[in-house]
Order: structure tokens, then sequence, then C-alpha cells
């Protein structure tokens, strides 16, 4: 079988999802101005220990070889180590992102002990100051201070996370200089218009000039960088990165939220997304074999305004939810699109007084209400 | 079985599933993790299923093939995709070789 009749059959969708991420809390000790789910407080719904283990012992049934856990901070939960050992248990590896906060010696060296645990430390530049603007004040300390405490106890090669910014992609070559002096693998993903960021986005989405330095970047590296093959919308400008050139939402990608809702993807977290949710009867597995939202996202996908575009194969149109958050249709080019066609679009929206209000927001907003300031 | 044909390297090899290693249909095939180096591979035909899972029954890489029914006209292809197999470490070679059928 070809590689192109592999991804039209993936494309159709598998019988469970190849990468699945949950996020087990909206609650953060941060407030990273980018955060895709709008983290901050936890939300009173979310599952409990044994709802979340009824959870687990589903994605053991249905041959879900891994799953991605975030947040929110993850670590902030009090069952999580509970949780990350049944599922390990239960043949379900876990690969977890973390700011790092909760990350002190002790812990490094009881997730050292643990087999088939992969750990992703969110750092978004090489700098206090890159870092900081976007993750806020104190969170670079934090992510060195838990990479430190990682290799003081052998834990091996945990990876480092960034999403790539208008302000970090001069330090591509830095960030895998850092990775490479802790024996980390580097993870180089996309920023989306979602959560918080669909506020953030216009000032810190790569220009076009640097989507061409980022592809040119993984071209030279991409076999030792990790992207979740989140840069596909790339692959207009030249051959094709490694890994699928698809979007996978609902196909062999999943998100469910803390409150158990299952979205197509991590980015789109918004009720037109929503499957189903991990409480319905039939639980996760029905919905990710029954839902008419996944049912339709496994169908041929329209061109659309692509459709006469020379690069169409190469790109597949880019990101659902990097158009969706920017209110641009779905059957269109990617707002990042790297012939200009998706920026031409958005010109013509931000001219349009009404679309301004049409723009849809996320689902939920689970952002920390503003402290009030302390008295001098 | 001919000789050109034995004349593969692989096909007169006992080869195993790493024991690291679970496989998982689907239509196409399957998807192979491998919990060890956490890689993903896809086995892109389910006679690739078939021969995958009967490899520990064998002597022989070969003996696998003929045991799942696979025309001798398909084992050079079949070499060549457990070869790959064995690169990303899905396969991996006896390490002390157990009687099975011939």
């Amino acid at each position: 079988m070809s590689a192109e009749s592999l991804v039209a059959q993936l494309k159709t969708g598998l019988d469970a999802p190849i990468c699945l991420t949950w996020e087990l809390t909206y609650a953060c000790n941060l407030q990273c101005v980018h955060c895709l789910s709008s983290s901050g407080q936890r939300d009173e719904r979310e599952l409990s220990t044994d709802e979340a283990k009824r959870v687990l012992d589903q994605l053991r049934d249905l041959q879900v070889f891994y799953i991605n856990i975030g947040g929110g901070e993850p670590m902030v939960r009090r069952d999580f180590f509970e949780l990350v050992e049944y599922s390990v248990a239960s043949g379900i590896g876990v690969k977890f992102s973390t700011n790092g906060a909760f990350i002190d010696a002790e812990k490094a060296r009881r997730l050292a002990a643990m087999d088939y645990l992969d750990i992703q430390i969110s750092l978004d530049g090489v700098d206090a100051a890159t870092n900081d603007a976007v993750r806020g004040a104190g969170s670079y300390d934090m992510a060195i201070r838990a990479m430190d405490n990682l290799a003081a106890a052998n834990f091996g090669p945990f990876k480092i996370s960034v999403v790539v910014t208008r302000h970090n992609v001069g330090q591509l070559d830095g960030f895998k200089a850092l990775a490479d002096r802790y024996g980390a693998q580097l993870r180089i993903t996309r920023l989306r218009p979602s959560g918080r960021g669909v506020d953030s986005w216009d000032d810190l989405h790569p220009t076009n000039a640097q989507q061409r330095e980022i592809y040119d970047w993984l071209m030279a590296h991409g076999e030792h960088v990790l992207t979740g093959d989140s840069f596909f919308h790339l692959n207009a400008l030249g051959p094709s990165l490694p890994g699928l050139n698809m979007c996978g939402a609902g196909r062999v990608v999943c998100l469910i939220d803390p409150i158990g809702d299952v979205y197509a993807c991590p980015f789109v977290i918004h009720d037109e997304f929503r499957a189903g949710n991990v409480r319905d009867p039939g639980g996760f597995a029905k919905v990710w074999k029954q839902s008419d939202l996944f049912a339709s996202l496994r169908e041929p996908q329209s061109a659309g305004a692509c459709a006469s575009c020379g690069a169409f194969d190469a790109c597949q149109g880019g990101c659902m939810a990097a158009k969706f958050f920017t209110g641009l249709p779905l059957d269109g080019p990617d707002p990042e699109c790297v012939t200009g066609h998706g920026e031409t679009q958005l010109a013509t929206l931000a001219a349009t007084p009404v679309a301004v209000s049409l723009k849809p927001r996320p689902a939920m907003d689970h952002t920390k209400p503003p402290r009030t300031p302390a008295l001098a | 079985m001919s000789t050109e044909l034995i004349a593969h390297p692989l096909l007169g090899v006992a080869l195993d599933l790493h024991p690291q290693v679970a496989l998982r249909p689907e239509p196409f095939g399957a998807l192979a993790y491998h919990y060890g180096n956490r890689r993903l591979v896809f086995l892109k035909h389910p006679d690739m299923v078939t021969v995958a899972r009967a490899l520990g029954q064998h002597p022989t890489f070969a003996g696998a093939l003929r045991a799942s029914h696979i025309d001798e006209a398909r084992w050079p292809s079949f070499a060549i995709a457990f070869a790959s197999l064995q690169a990303s470490d899905v396969v991996v070679v006896r390490v002390s070789p157990e009687a099975g059928d011939a």
C-alpha cells in the first residue's frame, strides 16, 4: 500500500484514536496567554477518580496504546499519580504535558521510577524574558528547575515542548541546543488561535516570512524533532515535511476535556466540534465510533475555495481549528496559508464590521478572575 | 523452497515480534506500537499482520510466510517490508532459535 492510500484509509477513521489527548483539569497555576483550553480555575464538573478510571478501562479495551495528558496543569490533581499508575498498569502509556511547577526532587525520582511514562515540559523561550512574556512571570525558572530535577533523577530523555511564536522563531537553534544539553528531545508545535489564543494569536503567530524559516529549519532538523505533524500547512512551500500530511481531527485524533466532553481535536473546544461526553451511555467508545460529528469528519472533505489552488494536495487546506477561530470558512484557506490567500481573506473579514461579532468564541473560559491589586 | 528465494538474507532468519510491541487490528492491516521506543508503525496489509503474528511459531521467516499461505511470488516484497519492520525494532532476530515446524 502506498503512503497516499494509507492516508486515504486514515481519513476514513480508525477503530480507535492513535493520538488521544486528555485534559485532566482546567485548574492551572499559570495562565499562559495562548492557552488552548483557557485554563485557570478547576471546573466543579470535572471527572472523579472513579469516572476517570472507567474511561481508562474503555481505552484499554479499545487498545489505545498511549494517551497525552494535559490540562490545565495535570499535576494539580491530587489523584494525578493514581491515574497515571492505573493507566500504565492497564497497558496505556502516558505522555504528559506540564509546566514543571510540581516536579521537585522527590516527584522527579517518583516519575523516573515509572515505565511507559513520557514528560513534556512546556517552554516558549530560551530565556526568561521571551518565555515569561507568554507563560507568566517565573515560569521559565520553574521549567528549568523541573528539567534539572528530572536530569538529577536520571529520568532519561524527557521532551521540551515549544509552541512556535513570532517571538521565538529565531530561537529554534537555541531550543535544540538546550534540549541536547539535557539529553532531551525537542518538540515544536504550531500556535493555534484556540482558547485564550483567540485573543493573542494576532500578536503571536509567525509572520509569513517566519513560516519559511520554520519550514527550512524543519527540513534541516525534522528527523530529530517532534512536531505532532502540526505544520503540514507548510508543505505548500516545497517537499513534504516528515509525518502524516493530513488533519487528524475525529479520524485519528480527539480530545477528552476535564468534564468528559469529547472534541474532534485539542484545539476546537467549541460546541460545533463536541461529539459527546464520556458520561453518556456507551461512554467514550460509543462517541468515537458512532457520533454524527466524527462520522461527518471521516467523509471526504470539500476543498472549497482551495480546489483551484495547485498547492492543495500539499497543504490539504491547513488546520480546521485555525480557520474556525479566525472566522474563516472551513473549506477555504488556512489563515496562515503560505501563498497569502488566508491573509487576504482575514483582511476582508476585518474590513467587514459585522464579521467581528461572528467570530466564534471558545465554549468555556476558566480564566481566573483578575486579582485586586494589593494595597501598598 | 527455491535457492533463489532463500537468497534474500531475511528469509532464512528466525524472527520474532518484539516482546514490547502490541498489534491493533485496523481495516487496512494493523497498527504496531512499540512500548520501548514509543514508535508507531503501520502494517499496511492484513497479510502482513497474519505473518507478523505467525513469526514466533516458525524457525524461519520463510516458514512463517509459508504457514500464512503467502504466495512465493510475494515473498520478496514481504522480505523488504519486514526488513523495514526490523529496522524500527518491531520485529527482531530470535536470540536462541527454538524448534518450530518446518
